[in-house]
């Protein structure tokens, strides 16, 4: 902080002091830093995006043989690893929770930035050896992205060795370090550096759920790298962690003693289901920020948003089992999973009340990014809804590992959050670049995209209720599937068409970073304090002083006020001022 | 910048085609569930226990539609109306506890009614199996099921991985005099129309799942544990078992057969018909 306090005169010149390399790849700026992520990440959607792509192309047609079944488990377990760990978790905290923490608490970096620099220097590793994984015999890991042992913890059962199962588990544990340094980081720098006046209730929910998400990664990633290392043992030591006795592998029976097939489904799922939370509350905050600034109405039920986000948090850690209603976990354990699991309906079920009342009576501008955010309702409430069947333990045996469970989570989670994504950078773009992103190409973008969710997702439903599992490679074996064919035909194409859309998503960032509209300071005429910052800003983002904060960020359209937005920076005697203006 | 509260700003051509889209997937929504429950629905029903889970389904699909139609319909609605146009400016109000208590108690009353009846459901689909249920065994393996049936006695004989051979592939115990009278066939599940059976489930190397589908049955073939589940089949006819759980590259391949044999002597004539181990 001293260091930053000495330089803030000098921001400009500074910049130019510094070497390329301090500047743009061992920056401690957490600015830099997210957009590091940012790209990274990016990229990463892509090749998962691809991956799909790959999936579909093979699932309408299967036939043709696009892939053969080794290729195609490869793709649907690299999609999932790469989507899950390094596209939503690491965007959502790595970019986002880097580039608006210090802004929306007024802070001229995070508490330790040095840590934040090595958080985004242990992804890359883990970026490297997942994709290096492509390249090893065998090629990649192919036993999804749960990777469930026995299957994924003794190599023999890859008849190539199956390096790319270990370089899978080598990977995770790159990401899974980089996420805790960075929740470390998250909840000293929240704690502790929050400007004058920032009380925790007056901090923009896109905050709050970014501190809830850094708690659930502290406690709950631990875990799964406690598993990942047992799985490495497992694989190249020679130990039975999730080997159990007995096995018969190549008609040889293995020497294993005492290992157990279901401590890795617990040990994953209890990292898996907050993991799930960790995909989706921060959205949860992007979208109720969005959709307040756009109805330019206070967010209804602040405080019910913020202790619902903390009872999901909380709930998050006891509903891990749902996952094994049929594992072969004691019935009795499914009765207590049973009735924790249908629990989290309720407060989800606040959020999204919450999120509608907000519209009412507003004065609603569509921005690209608010049509997102209205967007992420409706897959929220979409996935939300499929879930409570899958809640329900009788109905889960059916559905239990059927596209409906496919569905579900990319509605409620995956779909959910890559909207949360496209409305959060449509929102910030001009603060992170300082240049607006074309309005007209972003609606282009968003209808394309909504709708091609929706095809693409929605019919796997049916898919589900036929019975139809999930990582089939051909469905053809199956007589009682014979009149899946069409569903798989409409399913590829609508995935195409999303596909496509989102050329037009990469076109108008990369086009509007370096030709965009030079952006104001605050074009959306918005409340939280990063819209007082210049875009971008600066080194060290403040001038000399640090801002004052002197009310919550919702005070949109405050009767008698003298605009329709009210700043949390805006000092009360302005207001009176502009009040005895009028 | 501002004047005013609010500046002047017409959206409600947005707002309008905004409201259609959402109208557009309600309607695309709620159609293709109506055209995909006479095409695209569950696997036929032919156990006795499966209905309870059915209506459960049916009841679960009736109270979220209503949700995802009411919530469609409202944010479509509030997109119409509350488009910004002229200098009309938002309400400003952002807490009403009525509205929040009402919210959360009324979905949380249905969510708890839920609950009681899906463990009443669960209890009785792990309750423990009738007197006169017939036991068989299935086996998983990469990539195929061995079922195997007890002899006269009713008894399965030991079996110990030691054992296994090309003839032996279960590794039955030869000491066990059970041996000679347990059949073992591969991918052929048999049972009988209207009595109880009961599935011990087993699996030699990987996880993988024992799915009918219509029977509303779908358990984990664990290494290492041996699992149970019980149903009893009351409609006659050819079926087909599932392999639920990735098992390795050749997962999608592995498919069983599954009859139920119209009665006991039809089972018993069949079952006479496999060779004896």
């Amino acid at each position: 902080m001293d260091a930053l306090a000495v330089h803030e005169g000098a921001a400009g010149h500074e910049a130019h002091a510094e070497s390329f390399v301090r500047h743009y790849i061992f920056s401690l700026d957490h600015k830099m830093i997210g957009k590091q992520y940012y790209l990274t990440t990016l990229l990463m959607a892509m090749v998962g995006g691809a991956l799909a792509m790959l999936m579909r192309a093979h699932l309408g047609w299967p036939q043709n043989g696009t892939l053969d079944p080794g290729q195609y488990l490869a793709a649907a377990t690299m999609h999932g690893t790469v989507m899950i760990f390094f596209f939503l978790t690491s965007i959502l905290t790595g970019a986002f929770g880097n580039f608006l923490i210090p802004l929306m608490i007024g802070a001229r970096d995070m508490a330790f930035p040095f840590l934040n620099m090595i958080s985004y220097w242990t992804l890359f590793p883990g970026v490297l050896v997942l994709l290096a994984s492509f390249f090893v015999p065998g090629g990649p890991a192919g036993n999804g992205w749960t990777s469930y042992a026995p299957l994924s913890a003794v190599a023999k059962f890859s008849p190539s060795g199956g390096a790319g199962q270990t370089l899978w588990a080598i990977s995770i544990m790159f990401v899974l370090f980089s996420s805790l340094f960075g929740s470390l980081n998250f909840l000293t720098t929240i704690i502790n550096m929050r400007a004058r006046g920032l009380a925790m209730g007056r901090i923009p929910l896109t905050l709050w759920g970014i501190f809830i998400t850094a708690i659930l990664a502290l406690l709950s990633f631990p875990v799964l790298t406690a598993a990942v290392v047992m799985l490495i043992l497992d694989r190249t030591a020679g130990t039975s962690f999730f080997v159990p006795p007995n096995l018969l592998v190549a008609g040889q029976v293995l020497a294993n003693k005492n290992g157990d097939a279901l401590l890795w489904q617990h040990m994953f799922w209890f990292f898996g289901h907050p993991e799930v939370y960790i995909l989706i509350l921060t959205p949860m905050g992007i979208v109720s920020d969005v959709i307040s600034t756009f109805s330019r109405k206070p967010i209804f039920g602040y405080k019910a948003m913020v202790l619902s986000l903390s009872a999901i948090g909380f709930l998050s850690f006891l509903v891990w089992g749902h996952h094994m209603f049929v594992s072969g976990m004691s019935p009795l354990l499914g009765a207590a999973f049973l009735g924790s699991t249908i629990a989290i309906a309720v407060p989800s079920a606040i959020k999204t009340f919450n999120w509608c009342t907000t519209l009412w009576q507003g004065r609603i501008h569509f921005t690209s990014a608010m049509l997102f955010a209205i967007a992420f309702v409706s897959l929220f409430v979409t996935g939300g809804l499929s879930g409570i069947f899958l809640a329900a333990a009788p109905v889960d045996i059916y559905l239990h590992d059927t596209y409906f469970v496919i569905a579900h989570f990319h509605f409620v989670m995956a779909a959910a959050a890559l909207f949360s994504i496209f409305a959060g950078t449509y929102y910030w773009f001009p603060k992170m670049f300082g240049r607006m992103m074309d309005e007209r190409l972003g609606k282009i973008h968003f209808v394309f995209t909504f709708l091609g969710i929706y095809a693409t997702f929605f019919p796997m439903h049916f898919l589900g209720f036929m019975g139809n599992s999930r990582r089939l490679y051909d469905t053809s074996t199956y007589p009682f599937l014979s009149h899946a064919g069409p569903i798989d035909v409409f399913i590829s194409l609508s995935a195409f068409m999303l596909g496509a859309a989102q050329f037009v998503f990469i076109y108008n960032f990369f086009r509007s970073m370096l030709h965009g509209p030079v952006a104001e300071q605050n074009p959306w005429h918005a409340n939280s304090l990063e819209w007082a910052a210049p875009s971008p800003p600066p080194h060290g983002n403040w001038g000399p002083s640090l801002p004052v904060v002197y009310r919550w960020p919702y005070d949109y359209s405050v009767p008698g006020a003298a605009a329709d937005y009210s700043p949390q920076w805006q000092a009360p005697s302005a207001v009176a001022a502009a009040d005895g203006g009028q | 910048m501002d004047s005013g509260p609010a500046m002047p700003r017409d959206e409600r051509t947005a707002g309008r085609w905004m409201g259609v889209l959402i109208l557009f997937i309600l309607t695309a929504g709620v159609v293709s569930f109506i055209v995909a429950a006479h095409i695209w629905w569950l696997q036929p029903l032919a156990s006795r226990e499966g209905a309870a889970s059915d209506e459960m389904f049916n009841a679960i699909l009736a109270a979220t539609a209503i949700a995802f139609i009411a919530v469609h319909l409202f944010i479509a609605i509030a997109l119409i109306r509350y488009a910004a146009h002229g200098r009309r400016p938002a309400a400003h109000w952002h807490e009403h506890l009525g509205a929040e208590l009402t919210w959360t108690l009324v979905p949380a009353a249905g969510l708890v009614i839920l609950a009681i009846l899906a463990e009443i459901v669960w209890a009785h689909v792990y309750s423990p199996p009738p007197a006169n249920a017939q036991v068989v065994e299935v086996t998983a393996r990469q990539f195929l099921w061995y079922v195997r049936y007890p002899g006269p006695d009713g008894k399965l004989a030991r079996t110990d991985p030691k054992f296994i051979s090309a003839g032996n592939p279960l590794g039955l115990d030869p000491a066990d005099p059970d041996s000679k009278t347990n059949v073992v066939v591969t991918n052929e599940f048999h049972v009988v129309n209207n009595r109880p059976v009961r599935v011990v489930i087993r699996s030699l190397d990987v996880i993988h799942s024992f799915f009918l589908p219509n029977f509303r049955v779908k358990q984990d073939a664990v290494p290492g544990r041996t699992m149970s589940v019980w149903f009893t089949p009351d409609r006659a006819g050819p079926y087909q078992i599932a392999c639920a759980q990735l098992c390795g590259v050749g997962h999608y391949t592995m498919r069983g057969n599954m009859v139920v044999e119209t009665d006991q002597a039809a089972f018993d004539a069949w079952l006479a018909k496999q060779g004896q181990h």
